[in-house]
């Protein structure tokens, strides 16, 4: 057992830290540190940064511009971009579409689809989930009907997580209604240009406009829109449920948010003293600290079996479980130490008429309770382990 | 980074199995629990002849220079097998104070120890010390050469049998000094050591003990005079990850007997563990268990390399404390009413993990440890 960083690992981590901290614009990072939400040319900006430095999707396989880098390269990368506080790349294409497309697509969707992503010249969204279809996701019940070198689209997505931005959306649609639930979806690429589409927002309760809904009414698509074959989009789904998961717990990410609340709460007044060395309030910062600790070894063990040639399975899920609760957790303390200055409705964009750290303290408590719903709701994530690890 | 196991370190954890697999059977411990000393004299030499007692210490002091991983992987198994010699005490608390002192008392105190000759103890605690370690009212009054102690201890584990008490006492200043304190080797069957030994509920054995004008020369001093406590303390955070260590082998048969125990047990027609109810509570002991097995490996790594051993194992602490609790909780309450019964040995389990959390200090006190250390 070695729990050491090779000193080539740690010169890797100089690198990225470098990287970030000469290449991260100003503007973009003050808005992370507050925990603002970027606009959609911030987020293009730093992903095309990246872009020109060849690291905008490192996990890919080199030959579609990926980087080649090991397992515990890619960890390093997560981790000190997540650390210093870089925008997370938008997942849908680099982490999503893009993996199904290299590993599913034929040559000429590759040749297509995949440059544009790499380079963020398209933004794209997801269309999995549905009004009547959550965790239940294959009793989705939006039609493809073949109509010649057409499918036929028809049904309403939920949740297209800034779908208001997108270019294209990726979606599980039915193209055999008489099939078993799981085995009558197919995976489409769909442009969100094509007549037919409609996005409408869905505020969330902090006031935000993150979500939406999105319409299809016979919508026609191509059928070289198809990814793999006619109704393997179930196969294509779970793919992606194992793909990229080792991060999940976003561990720099943890870190630089309890860092963030250290730095606020060692300011907060509570008459001669500060809140910091309130009892109750530095408890909670110590267990928190204490939990991702935890987390992080978790991860790093996960790492080693992931680099020693296995593949993560259910420990996915207890990241995902665990890592979520904790940004949870870390939004509640930041609402905590921000007191009455986190009354102040501030809409998205605006200012607060307090501290400027505390003007999305409610927001982001509010908007985090859906991290634990999303990607498998912590309860699906519970029942996978129930049948993969505990064998019930 | 690679968390794999060497050759040689299976072929421990191997050693500890078999041992575990032939000297504790249900039958054998239960004839054990029942006996007057609580353990057995055989077993501890058996600890010897294997080579354990000797693990955690240099080679030039006699021992076989194991790095705490080792020691992780031994106290690991025999927490698994409920054992009940002192091992935790009395090697690695009691031998990690003495690796820590000076030359002379090393070669005075290690050979007897490694060798199994000896058994050791620590008598930290007191009536009015929950788990300081520096509030020590116990007196060592310096009188000519010699040094007269006089004080209470609680808990003693093992100091019901021990052959050698290691006490912490006071050579100046006054209760919750820091310094001032010094730590003693004490004959147990010296005149003035009064032992009330007893079973603790979780089959332990240990004493309380009265220290009345127990008389000492300079000699049975171990360390530095009045600057004791950095060795009790070292020695007790490395006590701690060994507890860890016990602990994380306690969980794994707690939460690996309730699933198993789930399949098997039927009502309403079905396998218990076909509830949803039943087996996210055991999602949760699976999860508590990896979480705290990382910090486990977290706070071994601390040991060896000795940089930031206190807040790693305040840290591992605070998460066994918890994790045990729900682990342990969460398996009585899926084996239902079997689970109240002394005949299934999951009862016993949950007591020691409800011990583990109350020794040297439970999850509360580490957490305040842990953010005071900074």
């Amino acid at each position: 057992m070695d729990l050491e960083f090779s000193r080539e690992e740690l010169a890797f981590r100089e690198e990225v830290r470098a990287f970030v901290s000469e290449k991260l614009p100003a503007d973009i990072r003050e808005k992370m540190d507050l925990g603002q939400p970027l606009t959609k040319e911030e987020h293009v900006r730093w992903q095309k940064i990246l872009a020109e430095k060849g690291w905008s999707v490192p996990s890919w396989p080199v030959e579609y511009g990926g980087t080649g880098w090991t397992p515990t390269q890619l960890y390093i990368y997560d981790d000190e971009m997540g650390s210093a506080g870089a925008p997370p790349v938008i997942a849908f294409g680099a982490k999503m579409v893009g993996p199904v497309i290299y590993t599913f697509g034929n040559d000429e969707q590759k040749k297509r689809y995949l440059p544009d992503i790499v380079n963020s010249n398209v933004w794209w969204c997801q269309g999995y989930s549905e009004p009547g279809s959550g965790s239940d996701l294959a009793s989705l019940t939006t039609r493809a009907v073949r109509d010649g070198d057409h499918y036929v689209v028809n049904g309403i997505k939920a949740w297209t997580t800034l779908g208001q931005h997108a270019d294209w959306i990726f979606c599980l649609v039915r193209t055999d209604p008489n099939a078993k639930k799981q085995q009558g979806i197919s995976f489409l690429l769909i442009d969100m240009k094509t007549p037919g589409v409609s996005v409408h927002p869905v505020i969330t309760m902090e006031g935000d406009h993150e979500v939406n809904e999105t319409h299809f009414e016979d919508v026609r698509v191509p059928v070289e829109n198809l990814i793999g074959k006619e109704n393997q989009g179930w196969t294509i789904a779970k793919y992606l449920l194992t793909h990229e998961r080792t991060n999940v717990a976003n561990i720099g990410n943890l870190k630089r948010g309890l860092r963030r609340v250290k730095r606020e709460a060692a300011k907060v007044k509570v008459g001669d003293s500060v809140l910091i060395e309130t009892p109750a309030f530095a408890r909670k910062l110590a267990d928190i600290e204490i939990q991702i600790t935890a987390l992080e070894f978790t991860v790093l063990r996960v790492l080693s079996k992931v680099q020693r040639g296995g593949a993560p399975g259910a420990e996915s899920s207890l990241l995902k479980v665990r890592g979520t609760e904790l940004q949870q957790a870390m939004t509640e303390l930041l609402l905590e130490a921000a007191g009455y200055e986190a009354f102040a409705y501030v809409p998205e964009g605006g200012q607060s008429v307090n501290a400027k750290w505390t003007a999305r303290a409610a927001a982001n408590y509010f908007n985090y309770r859906k991290v634990t719903i999303y990607g498998g709701s912590s309860e699906v994530q519970k029942n996978i382990m129930a049948k993969a690890v505990l064998g019930l | 980074m690679d968390f794999s196991f060497s050759e040689e370190q299976n072929l421990l954890r191997d050693s500890v199995k078999k041992f575990v697999d032939k000297s504790y059977t249900w039958d054998k411990r239960k004839a054990l629990l029942e006996s007057d000393t609580g353990f057995s004299r055989d077993n501890w030499r058996a600890f010897a002849e294997l080579g354990w007692t000797a693990l955690p210490f240099a080679e030039a002091d006699g021992g076989i220079g194991g790095n705490a991983l080792d020691t992780m992987i031994v106290l690991e198994e025999l927490g698994k097998g409920l054992v009940l010699e002192p091992f935790l005490v009395g090697v690695i608390f009691a031998g990690g104070i003495l690796k820590r002192a000076d030359a002379k008392t090393k070669s005075k105190h290690l050979p007897q120890l490694i060798g199994g000759e000896s058994i050791y103890s620590v008598a930290y605690a007191e009536p009015t010390s929950r788990f300081d370690l520096f509030q020590v009212e116990t007196t060592a009054k310096k009188e000519g050469q010699s040094y007269v102690l006089s004080g209470k201890k609680l808990a003693v584990i093992g100091g019901n049998a021990a052959d050698v008490l290691i006490v912490s006492a006071r050579t100046s200043g006054s209760a919750r000094d820091k310094s001032g304190i010094t730590l003693f080797a004490v004959d147990a069957k010296q005149p003035g050591v009064q032992r009330t030994g007893y079973r603790t509920v979780d089959g332990l054995h240990a004493a309380n003990i009265v220290l009345e004008s127990v008389k000492l020369s300079a000699d049975d001093i171990i360390g530095p005079v009045d600057q004791g406590l950095s060795l009790l303390e070292s020695a007790a955070d490395e006590t701690i990850v060994g507890l860890g260590a016990e602990a994380v082998g306690v969980m794994q048969v707690l939460y690996e007997s309730t699933v198993a125990y789930t399949k098997e047990r039927k009502q309403f027609g079905v396998p218990i563990g076909s509830f949803q109810v039943l087996q996210h509570r055991m999602v949760d002991q699976y999860m508590e268990y990896e979480q705290s097995k990382s910090m486990l490996y977290m706070a071994t790594m601390a040991v060896d390399s000795g940089q930031g051993l206190a807040k790693a194992a305040s840290a591992l602490k605070v998460q066994i404390g918890r994790s045990g609790r729900q682990i342990g909780q969460a398996a009585i309450q899926n084996h239902g009413g079997m689970g109240m019964t002394e005949e299934l040995p999951v009862s016993h389990f949950f007591k020691r993990i409800t011990l583990i959390d109350l020794f040297l200090g439970n999850a509360d006190y580490h957490l305040d440890r842990y953010r005071q250390l900074g």
